[in-house]
């Protein structure tokens, strides 16, 4: 087992995984990666399951120091990463020497990273998944849904291929997503006219609050002409609209079933690019359909194919 | 039996299979949870049944998916040997633990004693479960005892805390923000990861709650601190 001490973390340095899945009906929320493009990356750089445990790194604030040689992979937000003294750049795989120590400094593109160890990092699966949950107290390196803290340990036990980058063709810009696209849903057609003329072609501005559960976007109040709904299941990037009129992206952590009317849910495409975006950035929304917008998410998949 | 199939994302569709929430929707819904999750097996990621729609994850292209809940549902008929287990729940009915006993006795015109009788005299059905792993929403309680979420949630609501909405009501598996009117609290574990199937309600299941005294309620492992008064 390799490892590497924690000096210093944050609230949103997180174990995850790709998600918790088999235990939405009971209540239990999905979780995962936000960014699942540059998760899956960092996880195919070093050979690895899409599935297997890595670190998001929202923001910056993370040091680790080497206990042992090893060998891992980052990819996604460029959040100002430094081996000792040299800046190390996202969507490779490197070596760390003993004693190094890896740093995260600023966010100076995208907002969150992956890092990734060789077979996954070491995590008790809880309810089939390490995904960590702060709210619902499950996953991460003890099992209780906790942050990443200092003094703590990420071990690993796989094997390292050699090292390598992920093609320059292949990999996304984090932080340049500026159109989300949306599959549109059952209840478009109950909102007012002017809304839905609103809702994709007017611009809207990602709010201050934001977290794991959901982000809010700013614009124009949508207006929702249809009956009060009864509270049902919620995908992944279901766009809802409550009474105030402003969206609300749900995320990975969201609840799993609630009452808001729907304009419709993000692509998952869409959804790894919103989780690179700052506060204050602007998007538009583009209504996509279904089986569409499915065929392109399985042409994209064939990136990872390797 | 009618029934729609709604878009609801990529990789998801919605089974509506009724228009409002009853008790007789019951025996429906649980045959045809039980019928797509067959069907789909191993093309299945998630499936979320809730009072009216079951929502169907899958990995298969949309289309498929269509055709896969079509044949599920063929000649649905209700599931009614699937009523489900029957649970009694300990509850300590006090205001230390439930400070709105005293707003719903105001409410219905009746004594505290009164808003205790009337609550744990029914059997509920256990509708959906949501909010929080393990958050069973119940029903109906009667009409005298129904009550408004409050305008502010609680950012603290303690584990095991038993609170009504509207005509529903539900006990809180742990630790979180919340704004059901709090009548008791219970000792019991509604959520387990070390519990076959984890959760100790599920939909269909029948649920009586059973007023005990503090002195039971610590001796089946309840915590009685108070709730804090917070803003």
């Amino acid at each position: 087992m390799s490892r590497l001490l924690i000096e210093s973390s944050t609230p949103l340095c997180l174990l995850q995984d790709s998600g918790r899945f088999g235990v939405r009906h009971l209540g239990v929320t999905q979780g995962g990666g936000l960014d699942w493009v540059s998760m899956r990356w960092a996880n195919w750089l070093l050979g690895n399951a899409p599935q297997a445990a890595v670190v998001e790194i929202t923001l910056g604030g993370l040091m680790l120091v080497a206990e042992q040689a090893c060998c891992l992979a980052l990819a996604g937000a460029d959040l100002g990463a430094r081996l000792d003294d040299q800046p190390l750049a996202p969507w490779r795989s490197f070596v760390m020497a003993k004693g190094q120590r890896l740093q995260f400094t600023q966010p100076l593109q995208g907002v969150r990273a992956y890092l990734a160890a060789p077979g996954g990092f070491a995590a008790p699966q809880v309810l089939g998944s390490c995904a960590t949950v702060v709210r619902e107290e499950l996953g991460g390196l003890t099992g209780l849904g906790r942050a990443l803290a200092r003094g703590e340990c990420l071990g690993y036990a796989g094997n390292a291929p050699g090292v390598r980058e992920v093609p320059e063709g292949l990999r996304p810009v984090p932080g340049t997503c500026t159109v989300l696209d949306l599959v549109m849903g059952a209840q478009i057609g109950e909102f007012a006219g002017q809304s839905l003329f609103d809702a994709f072609n007017r611009d809207w501005t990602l709010d201050t609050r934001a977290d794991r559960m959901g982000m809010r976007l700013l614009g124009p109040a949508l207006q929702y002409q249809g009956q009060p709904m009864i509270s049902e299941g919620i995908p992944l990037g279901a766009v809802q609209v409550p009474p105030d009129g402003q969206p609300i992206v749900l995320l990975n952590d969201r609840q799993t079933i609630g009452g808001y009317p729907r304009l419709g849910a993000l692509t998952p495409l869409a959804l790894a690019g919103l989780a690179q975006l700052l506060p204050g950035r602007v998007v538009r929304l583009r209504a996509v359909v279904q089986e569409m917008a499915w065929r392109e998410q399985q042409v994209y998949l064939q990136r990872f194919a390797d | 039996m009618k029934w729609r199939v709604e878009v609801v994302a990529v990789d998801c569709l919605m089974v509506r299979l009724f228009d409002a929430i009853d008790e007789s929707n019951m025996p429906w819904m649980l045959a045809a949870t039980q019928r797509l999750r067959a069907a789909f097996a191993a093309q299945l990621i998630d499936l979320v049944p809730s009072y009216t729609t079951v929502m169907v994850h899958f990995d298969l292209s949309p289309t498929q998916a269509r055709e896969r809940i079509a044949q599920a549902l063929e000649g649905l008929r209700p599931d009614e040997g699937g009523a489900g287990q029957r649970h009694d729940i300990p509850v300590w009915y006090d205001p230390s633990v439930g400070p709105e006993l005293a707003l719903l006795a105001q409410r219905s015109g009746d004594s505290v004693a009164g808003v205790i009788r009337r609550h744990s005299a029914r059997e509920y059905q256990v509708f959906a479960l949501g909010f929080a792993p393990g958050f069973a929403f119940m029903g109906l309680v009667e009409e005298a005892l129904a009550a408004p979420r409050l305008a502010t949630p609680r950012k603290r609501v303690a584990a095991g805390s038993v609170g009504i909405a509207e005509r529903q009501t539900a006990a809180y598996p742990a630790v979180s923000p919340g704004g059901w009117n709090l009548i008791g609290r219970t000792p019991s574990r509604l959520f387990d990861r070390q519990r076959e199937g984890y959760s100790l309600l599920q939909p269909g299941d029948r649920v009586r709650f059973v007023a005990v005294e503090r002195a039971e309620f610590l001796a089946l492992g309840g915590d009685d601190t108070p709730l804090q008064v917070s803003p």
